[in-house]
């Protein structure tokens, strides 16, 4: 049993935390909620120019032709330092979705310009204030155009391909659009995380193209292999959550005593923990699964995700609690955690979902 | 055992609902009426809407009428507020000077500070903050540094106050300070009330996670205060400062945020869980039954609470109960609402949300309830040691002179 990263891959990571350590420390992502910059611009084209937009994309399209493995250790790092860029829009769901379904000639035209950042991708799924399913889907597709509202969509604003979740005669299906071509207008949308932005985009005739298949089945396994990589970035979110509570509680003193040293603070740092290393490990196995397009991916993706969602909204919301008054302020990087940890909780499907969807397959296994 | 309004209860609260509709609008009526849009505009409605309860007798039910109070009873001030909480009216801001800051001018206050303050509050003309937290101690409020040194008839105060909430609009305040660092912490300290116009006071408003600036902090530069503004005995600031926290206890736990288990299940009809009505998903009813179960057992521990100080008890330690529950349900019900709009749940516009946002805007404001007036930590320890009498933690400072007591950040 080998059941670790590579040294290849940690050297990896530990490049990209070098890079977001220096050139993404806390005042960035402040910077983006206090502005109306979209996103972190530099650091979003230093992400480019390491390669990483390619790092699972094949040469063949203009990619490094690593895997889903070397995308995890980049997603915990992008999560630990809450990044305010758009690689997850970009790279887990459009590169990996046409990677997957896209015919020959879109992979062609898209995955080498995703791969060298010079478009951004985003995946337009939500279409309002409910979860999406294959029998709820409205956004329409017929005579190559595409008809509907999809909100919320990450990243709708400033990307420049979407592959859309459509009713294609009412069947489920992928199309691609170029969001800079006729037919679209978007409105930037007020979240509770400013530091992603997020938009409602209308398309009226908008041209696009169907990628190959159909099927609420590709849908699925696009969800599975973000939700994987989510993970990674809550697994990293949650580890930097817990070390700002800990470097907290060590400095702070109440009643003559480092807060530290009071059980109540200590059990809560050991439970963020305890719940960070078992969606750590659940992640791991989504790796595995995603890497090897494993049978089992459904089902990992879906542990992944939702100890992921535990473990990091725990983390966050507790790091606040251990802070104290100066936890609630806007001057405290406590509340960039607190809304990232929520934001990822919901960006691919709430918890609640993930685990309808977990008990189903088990079950069915279980029958079988 | 019941809830029956008596003959007399179901004629005042006759009274008091035909007041109401002659004087408010109910909240059914008012969805389409504008909100305040400035502090300037809710102070403003605030302060017009407590001076007419004052003049009906309806402000600060159960003091007595020379003081401006209604001169009634706990079960009408009860009645009273269960037929208000039917109406748009304007609150809050009143809350902490009504609910804590003047009990304290009243039970320790020199006669003529009483005379000349408790009126003007009660008719909402003058509004009162709390001035205890510091940087160096919220939680541990006794290890506060602002020091109050004694100048003839006057004393000088130098130092800093933090998380004041409502500083910025307070004309008066109740501050807590140290005038004698050389004793133990509870020992040395010494409280004084303070018009917040006075030179040498600077209150900077604080941004909250929220967005929105409720608390400040405070700076005092040589603030002179006549020793006729002390509230107590030099040295007892403790004790007089445990009038206030038992009144905080009572004030506070009352909110549980505007989203509640009606709410979600008009929610749940709306949305789906793996292509079903959530309403139907057993771990959407589970939740909300036992977030139903839990405003109603705030709602009837309050009752209790409320009928012992009817008949003129005073309530212990375990009302802390309910802040942990109220500030914690109030967190994941908000933050599970979310969930249930799925990816939707990203949206904070409260045009859009339903429950005009409630979900979202409780997930953010619990996290700084879980703080205020004592958090969720120092409430369990005080249900644990001063109810359930299980030994004390070790506190290594509480016998020490406050300035040889160990302090960090
Ligand atoms: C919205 C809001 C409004 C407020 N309004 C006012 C106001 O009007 N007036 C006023 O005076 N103050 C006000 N406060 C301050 C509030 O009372 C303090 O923030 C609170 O008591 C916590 O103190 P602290 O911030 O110093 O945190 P700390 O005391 O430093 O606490 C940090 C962490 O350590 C934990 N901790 C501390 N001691 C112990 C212990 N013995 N055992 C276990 N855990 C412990 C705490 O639970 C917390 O998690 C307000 C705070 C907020 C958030």
């Amino acid at each position: 049993m080998n059941f670790d990263f590579s040294d290849d891959q940690k050297m990896l990571k530990e490049q990209v935390r070098k890079f977001l350590t220096d050139k993404c420390p806390y005042s960035v992502p402040r910077r983006i909620l206090d502005s109306d910059e979209p996103y972190a611009k530099e650091v979003w084209k230093g992400l480019v120019e390491m390669g990483l937009t390619g790092t699972a994309i094949p040469e063949a399209y203009g990619g490094l032709g690593l895997g889903a493995l070397e995308l995890c250790v980049i997603a915990e790092e992008l999560g630990r330092a809450a990044a305010p860029v758009p690689f997850s829009s970009s790279v887990y769901l459009a590169s990996e979705a046409i990677k997957l379904f896209g015919t020959e000639k879109q992979k062609q035209t898209w995955l080498p310009k995703l791969a060298a950042g010079e478009i951004i991708g985003t995946f337009a799924i939500s279409e309002g204030l409910h979860a999406p399913s294959a029998a709820n889907i409205k956004t329409s597709f017929a005579g190559g155009k595409v008809n509907g509202v999809k909100t919320p969509v990450p990243d709708g604003d400033i990307a420049d391909v979407a592959v859309v979740v459509v009713n294609a005669g009412g069947k489920v299906a992928l199309a691609i659009v170029d969001l800079k071509g006729a037919g679209l207008s978007h409105e930037v949308l007020r979240t509770f995380d400013p530091t992603r932005s997020h938009a409602e985009i209308t398309f009226k005739d908008a041209p696009a193209e169907l990628m190959d298949g159909q099927g609420w089945e590709q849908v699925s396994r696009i969800l599975d292999g973000a939700a994987v990589l989510f993970a990674f970035e809550q697994v990293g979110g949650a580890e930097a959550a817990l070390e700002m509570a800990r470097d907290y509680s060590l400095e702070r003193y109440a009643f003559g005593r480092q807060i530290g040293s009071y059980q109540a603070i200590k059990h809560k740092l050991a439970d963020m923990y305890v719940k960070k290393e078992i969606a750590k490990s659940n992640a791991y196995f989504g790796a595995m699964m995603l890497n090897d397009e494993g049978a089992e991916l459904p089902e990992a993706a879906a542990a992944s995700r939702i100890a992921g969602c535990d473990a990091y909204v725990f983390a966050a919301q507790e790091n606040l609690q251990t802070h104290g008054g100066i936890g609630y302020t806007w001057e405290a990087n406590t509340q960039f955690h607190y809304r990232r940890a929520k934001l990822l909780a919901l960006t691919v499907g709430a918890a609640i979902q993930w685990k309808e969807k977990l008990v189903a397959r088990l079950e069915a296994k279980n029958a079988a | 055992m019941d809830f029956n309004d008596t003959p007399e209860e179901a004629t005042y609260r006759a009274q008091v609902r035909s007041w109401l509709d002659k004087n408010a609008v109910r909240k059914a009526d008012a969805k389409d009426l504008p909100l305040p849009k400035t502090l300037e505009e809710v102070l403003k409605q605030s302060k017009a809407w407590q001076a007419k309860k004052a003049d009906a007798g309806y402000a600060c039910i159960t003091w007595p009428k020379e003081w401006g109070g209604g001169g009634g009873t706990t079960i009408q001030n009860v009645i009273y507020g269960q037929e208000e909480s039917n109406y748009a009216v304007p609150g809050g801001i009143f809350a902490i000077g009504l609910g804590m800051c003047i009990p304290t001018v009243m039970a320790w206050g020199p006669e003529d500070a009483k005379k000349r303050y408790v009126g003007p509050a009660v008719r909402g003309d003058e509004i009162w903050c709390q001035l205890f937290s510091e940087p160096a101690g919220g939680s541990d409020v006794a290890g506060l540094r602002t020091r109050a040194e004694k100048d003839g008839d006057e004393w000088v105060i130098n130092g800093q106050k933090v998380w004041t909430s409502g500083a910025h609009y307070s004309d008066f305040g109740i501050v807590l300070t140290r005038t004698d660092p050389n004793v133990p912490k509870h020992k040395g300290l010494t409280m004084f009330y303070i018009d917040m116009k006075s030179p040498g006071v600077e209150v900077r408003p604080i941004k909250q996670m929220s967005g929105g600036s409720d608390f400040n902090e405070v700076f005092f530069t040589n603030v002179r205060v006549k020793d006729s503004q002390r509230l107590g005995n030099v040295g007892d600031g403790w004790k007089v400062a445990l009038t206030t926290l038992m009144n905080e206890r009572l004030a506070v736990g009352g909110s549980q945020g505007n989203a509640d288990a009606d709410d979600l299940i008009e929610l749940a009809r709306e949305t789906e869980i793996a292509g079903e009505p959530a309403i139907r998903n057993g771990a959407v009813r589970e939740r909300i039954a036992n977030w139903y179960v839990q405003a109603q057992g705030l709602k009837f521990t309050r009752f209790r609470t409320l009928t012992a100080l009817s008949r003129g008890e005073t309530p212990g330690p375990e009302s802390s109960i309910s802040k942990i529950v109220a500030a914690n349900k109030m967190q994941e019900l908000g933050s599970f609402g979310m969930d249930l709009q799925d990816m939707g749940g990203v949206i904070r516009d409260r045009s859009v949300s339903p429950a005009e946002g409630a979900y979202t805007e409780q997930w953010i404001g619990a996290a700084g309830y879980r703080i205020a007036g004592g958090t969720d930590e120092i409430l369990r320890n005080i249900v644990a040691e001063r109810v359930l009498g299980m030994p004390q933690d070790v506190r290594v400072d509480k016998d020490l002179p406050f300035n040889q007591a160990p302090r960090g950040k």
